[in-house]
């Protein structure tokens, strides 16, 4: 079945509009960014849509009244802009008033990583995934395809609370075409494998994809697992599926070793007692200012699907160099999740 | 009253005589306005139900500076008084910076310059609200101290509320012209703050913000007209009022009276 790729914004946006038609405690909020949808919301909704200009510290504060006020609240920005510039009223505003008030805002940030390739670090966004769930209430969405952004708006209209949703700028391939996505479970394996597994987020789904693919022509199949919520995901499921693996790759187009998606992970890991070996690939910690396609920017700091072929390959050999006997234990990619690790 | 504002007064330093945590000096100067708000027939409240749908929104921003709302609050029979003999203490939900576990807050206040977006927020919701009643009656105050002006948020939200004709958005100014190191006209002037307001399209009035009965005039004028302006209020106010020493002191931000001084005055304005 063939579905035609939309922008992240562009179908999320469609759902809110007609969800306004039908409840009139919605109310978007935008600091001065727009969409095609969005001019349908903003005509069709004159009362309930406000754009507060280039002033992100006041869409904050602005949307936190109108949710203390019974709304629920959308507000639209570029994703830097929207976590980053206006960080403090985030964690007062909303992570903080929303621990003793019923409170129902969800943060629409545009451009996660490169997606605005040709910006430059302004406008690319490496950090938000570390500052954003670093805040306690928030629940952090991170969507590879526009299907499963779309999806995400049940998830915000249902539950009450803060939400960062983390959304590409480009139009990114539809990876959820015929699949049914079970947001509530927040992850979705999308291959099994044997040893090593890969697990990415947002954009890096299609690179963890296309870096499966060619490793399985190669004779190696890794496991793919798509963490698009990387605060609420049901951890025991998570562990389950995690478990029969001897490596896990982390991919993230955010900061390498700065508490992102990675860290996650280790955390993760470590407080299940897993044994798994880790191998993070994100983006080296520096600021770029070269112009390139996103592939090629990728390549640059370590994110690429070359530079993550050639980490994934080395990552097995190393695997298989350290525990030759225990990992051919682990050949069968059918174990039972709560199988032990290592088995007498 | 102004007996209301003298008991408030004499009960903010005796919280702060037992919980020197607070502070003092910036919740002294800010008296007056609050007892207009609460004791003057301005701002609708149902302590029975802090969270009432029919209540006029109170955003106290200059959090620190609002130890006077304590008594306030319990005599209204928001808490009983007994609390006040317990602020900053363990298990107490009376604070060093009120938080909105206190019944009566609305919003979270120790970090400056956040309480007037939120109010925007908030009024222009009620507004939306109202449409579908087809009756604009309810108000959102802000109280605000004229230092945390300097935080750019509060402009941000000051262009946006006259941009969307919040008239039932009321800022009050507790311009005591001090900050924690001296004197605002001496950090970043805020020059002539009402006509500043003027310019960015807000209704402006300035009074002598110890004059309880002026202050409440002129809530209660400004609370009577809708012209399509938010309204700021300039209280002309002293950081430290009525205590010597404190009154006008550069450093009284962070200056504490000696307990025997705070006793003294107790003593003397029975």
């Amino acid at each position: 079945m063939s579905l035609k790729p939309l922008a992240m914004r562009d179908a999320f946006l469609e759902r809110i509009w007609r969800a306004m038609a039908v409840d009139n405690k919605i109310f978007f909020t935008c600091a001065d960014f727009g969409s095609p949808v969005l001019d349908k919301i903003r005509t069709d909704f004159p009362n309930r849509f406000v754009n507060v200009g280039i002033a992100e510290q006041n869409l904050i504060n602005v949307s936190a009244g109108l949710a203390l006020e019974g709304y629920t609240v959308f507000a639209y920005a570029i994703a830097p802009f929207i976590t980053l510039r206006c960080y403090e009223q985030v964690r007062v505003s909303l992570a903080m008033l929303s621990e003793v008030r019923p409170m129902n805002v969800n943060l629409i940030g545009v451009g996660a990583g490169y997606s605005y390739v040709v910006s430059g670090p302004t406008h690319q966004c490496y950090e938000d995934i570390t500052l954003m769930r670093a805040l306690p209430n928030f629940q952090v969405l991170s969507p590879a395809d526009h299907v499963a952004a779309s999806a995400c708006f049940d998830t915000c209209v249902n539950t009450s609370g803060p939400k960062y949703l983390r959304f590409d700028a480009q139009v990114l391939p539809v990876v959820y075409a015929s699949t049914l996505l079970d947001t509530s479970k927040g992850f979705h394996v999308h291959k099994s494998g044997e040893t090593i597994c890969l697990v990415a987020t947002g954009y890096m789904l299609h690179t963890a994809l296309m870096t499966a693919d060619e490793l399985a022509s190669e004779g190696l199949r890794v496991g793919v697992i798509d963490l698009f919520d990387l605060t609420r995901f049901r951890a025991a499921e998570f562990e389950g599926v995690l478990k029969p693996y001897a490596g896990i790759v982390s991919l993230e187009e955010g900061f390498r070793g700065r508490g992102g998606l990675d860290s996650m992970l280790f955390e993760f890991i470590s407080r299940r007692g897993l044994s798994s070996k880790i191998l993070n690939i994100g983006v080296e910690g520096v600021y770029r200012f070269e112009l390139g396609t996103r592939t090629e920017l990728h390549e640059l700091v370590g994110i690429g699907p070359q530079a993550v072929l050639n980490s994934v390959r080395t990552f097995a050999k190393s695997l298989s160099n350290q525990e030759p006997d225990s990992l051919s234990t682990r050949r069968n990619h059918e174990v039972p999740p709560n199988a032990q690790q290592h088995p007498a | 009253m102004r007996a209301k504002a003298h008991w408030v007064w004499r009960e903010t330093l005796a919280v702060h005589r037992r919980a020197p945590e607070t502070r003092l000096a910036s919740s002294l100067s800010s008296i007056e306005i609050f007892v207009a708000l609460y004791y003057g027939c301005v701002l609708r409240f149902n302590p029975s139900n802090p969270a009432d749908e029919e209540r006029d929104r109170c955003i106290i921003s200059k959090g620190h500076g609002s130890i006077c709302m304590y008594p306030i609050l319990a005599d209204l029979g928001y808490f009983p008084m007994e609390e006040l003999q317990h602020v900053c203490e363990a298990g107490s939900f009376l604070g060093g910076i009120p938080d909105p576990v206190i019944p009566g807050y609305e919003t979270i206040n120790g970090s400056l310059g956040h309480g007037l977006g939120v109010a925007a927020g908030m009024a222009l919701g009620l507004k939306r609200k109202s449409n579908d009643r087809r009756v604009n009656d309810r108000s959102v105050f802000v109280v605000a101290g004229d230092g945390e002006l300097h935080e750019g948020a509060n402009w941000e939200a000051i262009m946006f509320a006259a941009q969307h004709k919040l008239d039932n958005l009321h800022l009050i100014v507790d311009d005591n012209g001090i900050s924690m190191l001296g004197y605002t006209e001496d950090i970043v002037s805020h020059g002539a703050l009402t006509s500043r307001l003027g310019a960015f399209g807000w209704d402006c009035m300035e009074i002598d913000g110890h004059d309880v009965l002026a202050v409440q005039a002129a809530l209660q004028q400004q609370k009577a007209t809708s012209a399509g302006k938010p309204k700021a209020l300039i209280a002309r106010t002293l950081k430290g009022h009525g205590v010597p020493g404190l009154e006008n002191a550069p450093l009284s931000h962070i200056t504490n009276p000696k307990p025997e001084l705070i006793d003294s005055l107790l003593d003397k304005s029975r």
